[in-house]
Formats: structure tokens, C-alpha cells, sequence
């Protein structure tokens, strides 16, 4: 079934497959972050595919001086019962992506989360605000460069 | 006092604060706290195996005004720490409170940038439980030493008394407030 | 302020006393007006710290917002400091009532991440624990649901049983609920024989004990009233809004990853998956009630078919050795310190593998770089998803059915906040 989604992806988007991988089964699929919801849409709405369900979206720091941060979607069919996973990559400095809630309703809370836990901005979203942490909040955690610990003095206690 | 020849069985002489302390104890209301697990482990405390009734403190009170102990269930994060402290402001003193478990008393497993490592850096503890979650006998063991607190009128918010601490009858340190 | 004079005659003689006074004070009518009511964080039918802004017309919700974080423990950062096996007790108190199953998810993710497999019987085990679980979680979601509605009886009889569950959790695991059972690889010990006859016996009772449940619900006119029809989302928006597990079974679509894409050894179970139509609460507890006497049929065919042999798979350099061993011989204290010290190493790449787990779909995505410790680790908690679907269920409904709605969605917010 990856060999089919693979084919189809690349039939239709000639230059945005930028980097495709299998692991373990399962299929990882690079595009560029300014064609994820045309992909997204195509999955989707295609007849034989039908990657209707977005079980996840996550974000991820390479802490690499180049493309830093990941965002990677898990679409799952629930007529085809498989799986695929969509990876874009975006710079340290300027973190955009485009959001992905025209097309599933469920992504504005995962794109909410990454943007508390990476401070990745999703354009377009509805309601950007943090959902963990407290709104005056002003780092990032899951980044890689913040301590387990946190910043002493960043989130204040009542007073005893 | 000599009454008692007087008056033969039918009457007690006590002092008054003695009579009220016996009072109190035997009627803990628990405002529930419960924020995680340990909320689970509380239900349990209140349900018919455990059964808190035998101990008077059966009838939860949701509401912080009708409550005079607080059992703060589950790990506390910063968010969460101020509502915590407005509901604990919201109770009718004399009150209490029991941190049940471990992240409650000392911030447990969660050593990282989002949990309070105890919440006794925001509020007065009486009687800490170990245990992640403390077995429901061990909650009724803090109820039980939050008794004997009361009953000697100690309670006030200042002296912790450590579940299974031996020497609850000498004078207890000050606790460590950091922060 | 301007004097409105045209208004006088609806107007008290206190409001005028106001208004020559310069207060501003507005004179629209209270019932034209919305009203935002803040539920939570710390409230008793939002299941823990769940806060709910809903805003009121009268006494219909317009509309709603949920508000999470109030537990937010950190626990993706947490994985990235601690290696694979560590990590194994803070899957107990992702979804704390039902940890067995979290231990099995993580546990078997890990696995497809290393390329290795448990034995038989350790998938067996592993099978049992996890219907155990989704039972012992539907029965809270029983008493809550019930005693958010009004009935109080349920909820004691519900716990009474989940008192017998921990008894055999206890006795499987060591632990009532934080129990941290599963091991890469296997199990931490095999269950005795006496376990599993105390396991046969709570199985064989369990259906009277629903049946008597069901008996003081499925007739109870006033719990009919405040569940069917309430809270309704259609099949569309359910998919759309990444609803998982029971709730979605409730809206008449067939979805179950036990079937769809099975795991352990469910392929060779015999179960049906129930499937209500209507997708309002009363199917929601429809569903799971159905659930509860599928996974007791489960956990019948798992006693009659378990296998016996080893509960740890025999991969020396990924699997913790048992501890005797470890004091006898070189060989396993020598891959015990390495285990211990530098973790299991699996190669570099992504998995994501799901469960159903009692809530919905429970998914680890993991991302190894090679070393002992995930370089991200992220879990999709299904209640975190299903909490998404709250305000279209809420929409035009009563205020006091919100209670009714959020208990039969039945998220934990222990991993809605992670």
C-alpha cells in the first residue's frame, strides 16, 4: 500500500517529494512547507486514498543550524486502514508554517500545542494561543535548548 | 472538680476547648481537591470498601466554604497553583490540609520546569503522605494523625506532623520554605 | 450620562436614583444579555482540572471553550532525559485509569522501534491486562457518568468493582494502579496460576454485576432524558474534530484499531466491536457497556488459550535479564550494566504505533537518534483529541446537561495535558 501512496504523491506532486523513507513499514514523506496543505487536501479527497482521520501533529527540534524545527503530521485511512506520515521543515528564525486546519478540524489543537511546546507559528490559524502553559508564558519548552528544570523565575507561585 | 459526686454518671466535666477540638475532629469536611491520580486513590478513601464514614469524614464538600480540611490529590503545576491557593483562601478557618502523595509533598517523579516541587512553597501543610498514590490506608492514616493534631489544638497551619513519624509529641522544626 | 426619558416608565425609581447620581449604569434587560460562566478548573463533574468558559443565552450554551493545561507535567521532556526503560513508570499516570494499557502502548512501541517481539505468553499477558484495564476504566466511567446524572447508587457499586480489579492488578503487578508492569521485551514477572484462577473468577461475575448496573440505568427514565439526545455529533464532524475510540463507535462508524490493524495477538480473538448509531451520550454508554462484555469475552479466550513458556524475549543486548541471573553470571550482570547505563540503543529512525487503548486511539511517535534515550517522544493521547469535540457537542444544548456531556466523553486529563 506505501508503494501506491508513494506513486500516486509523486504522480501528482513531481517536485514536492523532496525526501521519502521507510522504516519499520511505515512510510515518511518530505515535502516543502509551503505545499503541506495542497498534499494534505490531495490525501485527503483522492478516492483510493482517503487519509481522513489526522491522528497527530507534532513538532520536532533537530537543533540543527539549518531547517531546526520539524513539524510532522500522521494521517491515517480509515478506509485502507494505513498510514502515512508528512514531514516539512522549517528555520530557526522566522518558524512558519502553514496551518492545517482548512482541512482537518483537529489540527488547531495539535498546531496550538506545538506552537506552546516549539514556538512554531502556524499562519492562518484561528486561535494561536498557548494550551499548556500559562498565556504570560514567554519561552519554549520541548526546544532543546531549554533546561528539564526551567528557567528560575519565568512562572510565578501565589503568594503564601 | 469534684462534680462528679454531685452529679453521679449522667454529666461530664471537660474543658471547653477540649469539648471543641473533639468536636472538629470527629467532623472533617474534605474539600477534594483532586487534580490527578491521586484523585482516584481519594474516591476509593470515600467508597464502600475503605468507607471514610467511619471516621466522620465522609460528606465532600465541592464548595470551599462548607470544607475546614483541604486534601490536595495529584500534582500541582504552576497554572494550576494559583487556583489552588484562592480555593484554600476560600475556606472558613480553623482549616487544614493534607498533601497526599508524593508530587503534592515534594514534586515526585516530575522533576521539570512545569510542577511545583511541593506545595508547601505556597501553602501551610499539616500532615504529608507518602506514597505515588498513597494506598487509601495510608490517607486514612493521615486523617487519623491530622486527628490527634487537632485534638491537641496544634493545628494551625505551622507545625507539619510527618505520617509515621514516631516523635509526633515533641515540638516539630519549623519547615523548610524555600522559595 | 444623557437622560433617556422616552425609557421612564420601565424604568425603577432606584435605576433613576442611579442615573441622576452620573453612575453608568446600562439598562439593557438581563435576559437579552449573555453571560460567560467559568466550570473548573476545580469543579466535581469536569473529571479533574478540565476548565470549561461557556457562554450562556439564559440557560442554553452558545458557546464554549475548553481550557487545559492545568496539568501539564512536561512528560515529552521528561522522555527526552530518561532512557526507554525509565520511562515506563510515567506511562502509569498518562491515562490513570487504565495504566496497564499505557504500559503495553508504550511498551509495544518501543519494541517496533527495536525490531524485536515479545513471547507468547508475554503477548497474552500483555492481551489480558489490557482488557482488564479497559474495564476497570469503563466501570469509572459507569459510576461517573451516572453520578454526574444523579444516581449515586452505580457509582459505589462501580467502585466496589474496581476494588476487586485492583485486587488483581495487585497480585498481577505488585501495585493497585501504578502498577509499571510491562518491560521492554516481555513483562516484569509472569502471572501464578492462583492470579489467573482469581482473574477467571472476577471475568465470570462481572456481567451479573453490569446487568445489575444496567438494570437501575437502562429503564431510569431520568437518566434517558438527560442522555438521549444530548451532546450529538455527526459521523463528519466526529473524523473531522480526530474524535477516537468509544465516541466514535457511538456515531455508527466501525473503527477500532483492535480489528483495524491488530496488535498483540487480537487477530486470533473472537470479539465484536459495538457500534451504536445516534452519536449522543446514551450511545456513548451504550458502547462502552457492550465493551465491557466483549473484553470479558476476551479475557475468556485468553485463559483458555494461554500459552506457557518465557515472558521475556531472549535478546541479550535489549532486554533487561532477570535479576537472579544478574548475581550469577558475567554475562547478564555485564548486559544489565549496560542496559542500565546506556539504555536499550535501538537504530535511528521514526516510529509511530497506536493502541486502542479504553479512551481512543493512544499513539507514540518516537524519533531515535541512535542513543540510549528518545531524541522526541511524543504521545497522542486520545483524550487530548476528544476534548476538541467538546464544543460541538455543547452547542445549543442546557446547562445542566454540560455535566452529562463531559462525563460521557470521559477524558482524564492526565494525558489531555501530558
Amino acid at each position: 500500500m506505501n508503494a501506491v501512496v508513494l506513486e500516486k504523491l509523486k504522480s501528482r506532486f513531481a517536485n514536492a517529494v523532496l525526501d521519502t523513507n521507510e522504516f519499520r513499514g511505515e512510510l515518511t514523506v518530505v515535502v516543502p512547507k509551503e505545499r503541506i496543505v495542497d498534499v494534505c487536501r490531495f490525501l485527503k479527497e483522492d478516492p483510493q486514498l482517503q487519509f481522513d482521520l489526522l491522528a497527530d501533529v507534532c513538532g520536532i527540534d533537530m537543533y540543527t543550524p539549518t531547517k531546526r524545527f520539524g513539524v510532522i503530521y500522521n494521517l491515517y485511512s480509515l478506509k485502507n486502514k494505513n498510514r502515512i506520515r508528512l514531514k516539512v521543515f522549517t528555520e530557526e528564525e522566522d518558524p512558519k508554517v502553514p496551518t492545517m486546519t482548512g482541512v482537518y478540524g483537529t489540527a488547531n489543537w495539535h498546531e496550538r500545542e506545538t506552537f506552546d511546546m516549539f514556538g512554531i507559528i502556524f499562519e492562518g490559524h484561528p486561535d494561536l494561543r498557548r494550551v499548556y502553559m500559562p498565556e504570560d508564558f514567554e519561552h519554549y519548552p520541548l526546544r532543546k535548548d531549554f533546561p528539564l528544570m526551567g528557567i528560575p523565575g519565568s512562572l510565578s507561585l501565589p503568594k503564601k | 472538680m469534684g462534680l462528679e459526686h454531685v452529679f453521679g454518671d449522667s454529666f461530664v466535666t471537660t474543658k471547653i476547648d477540649a469539648a471543641i477540638n473533639w468536636c472538629r475532629k470527629n467532623s472533617l469536611w474534605p474539600m477534594p481537591m483532586g487534580i490527578s491520580c491521586c484523585a482516584i486513590e481519594m474516591m476509593a478513601f470515600a467508597g464502600p470498601r475503605f468507607d471514610v464514614a467511619r471516621f466522620g469524614s465522609e460528606v465532600f464538600r465541592f464548595s470551599p466554604r462548607q470544607s475546614d480540611l483541604m486534601i490536595v490529590a495529584g500534582t500541582t503545576t504552576y497554572k494550576m497553583s494559583k487556583v489552588v491557593r484562592k480555593i484554600y483562601d476560600q475556606m472558613p478557618d480553623p482549616k487544614w490540609v493534607i498533601a497526599m502523595g508524593a508530587c503534592t509533598s515534594s514534586g515526585g517523579m516530575y522533576r521539570t520546569y512545569s510542577v511545583v516541587q511541593g506545595i508547601d512553597q505556597f501553602l501551610p501543610v499539616d500532615v504529608y503522605v507518602a506514597g505515588c498514590p498513597p494506598r487509601p490506608d495510608n490517607l486514612i492514616n493521615a486523617l487519623m494523625k491530622l486527628q490527634e493534631k487537632i485534638q491537641r489544638g496544634e493545628s494551625k497551619g505551622s507545625f507539619p506532623a510527618y505520617v509515621g513519624d514516631a516523635k509526633l509529641n515533641q515540638p516539630q522544626p519549623l519547615p523548610i520554605i524555600t522559595g | 450620562m444623557e437622560t433617556r426619558t422616552d425609557e421612564l416608565p420601565r424604568k425603577s425609581k432606584i435605576l433613576q436614583a442611579l442615573e441622576d447620581q452620573n453612575t453608568s449604569v446600562s439598562f439593557d434587560d438581563p435576559l437579552e444579555n449573555e453571560m460567560i460562566l467559568n466550570m473548573g478548573p476545580q469543579h466535581p463533574a469536569t473529571h479533574g482540572v478540565l476548565r470549561l468558559l461557556i457562554r450562556l443565552d439564559g440557560e442554553t450554551v452558545v458557546g464554549c471553550v475548553p481550557e487545559v493545561g492545568y496539568l501539564h507535567r512536561g512528560y515529552e521532556k521528561l522522555a527526552e532525559n530518561c532512557s526507554y526503560h525509565e520511562f515506563i513508570p510515567h506511562t502509569d499516570r498518562l491515562d490513570y485509569l487504565s495504566p496497564l494499557s499505557n504500559n503495553t502502548a508504550y511498551a509495544l512501541a518501543v519494541e517496533k522501534l527495536l525490531g524485536i517481539e515479545a513471547p507468547p505468553r508475554a503477548t497474552y499477558i500483555r492481551m489480558m491486562i489490557t482488557e482488564l484495564a479497559r474495564i476497570s476504566s469503563h466501570l469509572m466511567f459507569l459510576g461517573s457518568l451516572a453520578m454526574d446524572v444523579g444516581a449515586l447508587t452505580v457509582w459505589m457499586w462501580s467502585f466496589r468493582e474496581r476494588e476487586k480489579e485492583y485486587d488483581l492488578f495487585e497480585s498481577i503487578a505488585g501495585a493497585r494502579f501504578t502498577t509499571s508492569y510491562t518491560r521492554i521485551g516481555g513483562i516484569a514477572q509472569d502471572v501464578s496460576p492462583e492470579t489467573i484462577a482469581s482473574v477467571k473468577k472476577f471475568v465470570d461475575e462481572l456481567p451479573g454485576h453490569i446487568r445489575e448496573c444496567e438494570k437501575l440505568l437502562n429503564t431510569n427514565r431520568i437518566f434517558l432524558e438527560r442522555t438521549d439526545g444530548i451532546g450529538v455529533i455527526t459521523p463528519q464532524q466526529a473524523i473531522d474534530l480526530g474524535l477516537t475510540g468509544p465516541g466514535l463507535r457511538a456515531c455508527g462508524i466501525e473503527h477500532d484499531l483492535r480489528k483495524a490493524n491488530p496488535y498483540l495477538a487480537y487477530s486470533a480473538m473472537d470479539f465484536d466491536v459495538p457500534v451504536y448509531e445516534g452519536g449522543d451520550a446514551l450511545a456513548r454508554y451504550y458502547v462502552r457497556m457492550d465493551e465491557m462484555r466483549e473484553s470479558v469475552k476476551i479475557v475468556h479466550q485468553i485463559l483458555q488459550k494461554m500459552p506457557t513458556g518465557e515472558v521475556h524475549a531472549f535478546k541479550p543486548k535489549k532486554v533487561l535479564p532477570r535479576k537472579e541471573r544478574i548475581y550469577t553470571r558475567m554475562e547478564e550482570l555485564i548486559h544489565d550494566f549496560m542496559l542500565v547505563n546506556f539504555g536499550v540503543e535501538p537504530p535511528v529512525g521514526e516510529i509511530y504505533s497506536a493502541v486502542e487503548a479504553p479512551k481512543g486511539e493512544l499513539g507514540f511517535y518516537i524519533y531515535s537518534h541512535g542513543e540510549g534515550y528518545p531524541w522526541r517522544l511524543k504521545i497522542r493521547s486520545p483524550s487530548f483529541a476528544n476534548l476538541q469535540s467538546l464544543p460541538v457537542m455543547m452547542n445549543k444544548c442546557m446547562i445542566s446537561d454540560v455535566v452529562a456531556i463531559i462525563a460521557s466523553l470521559d477524558p482524564v486529563m492526565g494525558e489531555a495535558d501530558k
